[in-house]
């Protein structure tokens, strides 16, 4: 059978945001960059958002936040990911996060952070340029 | 020797199944070796397909069948496939969506598939995915197609139990007596039963129902209306009779003999394809028959005798 070598990542929304369009519309644009992308949906804790990572082998997650909470929220998505043993998964987060907030959520593991302003393109560019599939030989 | 991934697979170790899985999935030689060394541990699983038009509720369906799984005291596995793109080659997996709550209970385990180009209705390595989930330990593994129409009838191939689902307002009568999908289902569903035109579902159905592929076994019509989980308990309770009767009646052995026969030969098949290609390539033959038929010097017949015969030739 040939290998293949699929980059898969998680989108998702922490906290209690109503709606979800810009995930989807993220979603939607990876997918048509070649991505194989699993979308949760609203409403996640970041509980949930770590076992989809973990179940679906995550290589990618991305975060989706309007609430302002994401101090709160993204270093928990990434406490929980660790107690599952997935501290090798690349995170980016988008939404209404202000400039100044950025180096705290770099401090934790988030390598891009688009705010504001950020086009679709601009995020494709950035997984395109930092994604990488786990392959074989990575650790577990 | 057993790998360590293997050996924590058989321990019930999570991360362990999740990376097996994509090794498996992304056809590397480690996930062969795991599968090599866990397929004894397999074949335990009761398999269950679900199957229905895009839109029919299967997700929300698969999310009720779990939790009374649960409740029954049972592991769950889930396989859900969705569409792979045939232009970009990307997937949006969203069955999730409809499984929320499952993920907060750690004795249920989902994993989304993309078709990755197979016509079927599932992805190409669906069936070695539920060998790894079988050998896991789940008790029951459900398999979501994507959004089925009249011909994606693999599922059959790959489940015990196949479970089709139908809902109101997609056509008329004839719809029931035409060949394919309705023919591969043990147990029929009408959801969205609460719907308008529910009922005359039903009854076209009974009406028109293909005969049971199986000697003693009729197939049922259950109504459910899946977002408020109606009818799942006794969906459940279907599913259950019917694998009782393939056990009981040696149906079991027989369908899992026919499908060990179908995943052999096509194991083979994609093999010998392989390596058939890698050879052409090679040597260029391939190329250099493809243009011959473009330019309708030889039919496409006569061009794969040559390249079986001599490939590069």
């Amino acid at each position: 059978m040939a290998q293949e070598q699929k980059v898969k990542i998680v989108i998702a929304k922490p906290g209690l945001d109503g709606h979800d369009r810009g995930a989807k519309v993220i979603a939607r644009a990876l997918r048509d960059a070649g991505y194989e992308v699993v979308y949760t949906g609203i409403r996640q804790t970041p509980e949930m958002i770590a076992e989809t990572a973990l179940q679906e082998d995550a290589d990618l997650v991305g975060l989706s936040i309007l609430s302002g909470a994401h101090l709160e929220l993204f270093p928990r998505v990434v406490q929980e990911l660790k107690k599952r043993g997935m501290d090798d998964v690349l995170l980016f987060g988008g939404g209404i996060i202000p400039r100044e907030d950025i180096p705290r959520l770099e401090e934790v593991g988030f390598k891009g952070i688009f705010g504001p302003g950020a086009s679709t393109h601009d995020i494709v560019e950035w997984v395109q340029k930092n994604a990488s599939a786990r392959g074989a030989a990575s650790r577990s | 020797m057993t790998s360590e991934l293997s050996q924590r697979l058989l321990q019930g170790d999570k991360r362990a199944l999740s990376r097996l899985l994509s090794l498996v999935e992304n056809g590397y030689p480690e996930g062969r070796q795991a599968l090599r060394e866990i397929f004894s541990h397999s074949g335990r699983a009761h398999i269950i397909g679900i199957t229905g038009p895009t839109g029919s509720g299967k997700s929300t369906l698969v999310s009720g069948l779990a939790r009374e799984f649960r409740k029954r005291g049972h592991t769950v596995g889930i396989v859900a496939v969705d569409p792979t793109s045939p232009f970009t080659h990307g997937a949006l997996l969203g069955d999730r969506i409809r499984m929320q709550d499952l993920t907060a209970d750690p004795e249920v385990f989902i994993r989304s598939m993309a078709t990755r180009g197979a016509l079927g209705g599932l992805a190409p390595a669906s069936n070695d995915v539920v060998t790894v989930m079988d050998a896991a330990g789940k008790d029951v593994i459900m398999v979501e197609t994507v959004g089925a129409g009249q011909d994606e009838v693999e599922i059959a191939d790959t489940a015990d139990t196949t479970v089709v689902i139908n809902v109101p307002g997609t056509g008329d009568d004839i719809q029931a007596i035409k060949a394919g999908i309705l023919e591969i289902a043990d147990i029929l569903v009408v959801n969205k039963a609460d719907r308008p035109g529910a009922g005359i579902i039903a009854k076209q159905l009974h009406i028109f129902m293909a005969p049971s592929r199986n000697e003693g076994w009729e197939i049922p019509i259950i109504e459910t209306v899946a977002h408020r989980d109606g009818g799942v308990p006794d969906l459940t309770d279907a599913i259950e009779k019917h694998h009782r009767y393939l056990s009981q009646s040696g149906r079991l052995d027989e369908v899992r003999r026919q499908r060990a026969r179908r995943q052999l030969l096509a194991v083979a098949q994609g093999q010998l394809l392989t390596r058939l290609l890698a050879s052409a390539e090679a040597t260029g033959g391939l190329e250099a028959l493809v243009e011959a038929v473009a330019r309708r010097e030889i039919d496409p017949h006569t061009a794969a005798e040559r390249l079986i015969g001599e490939p590069g030739g």
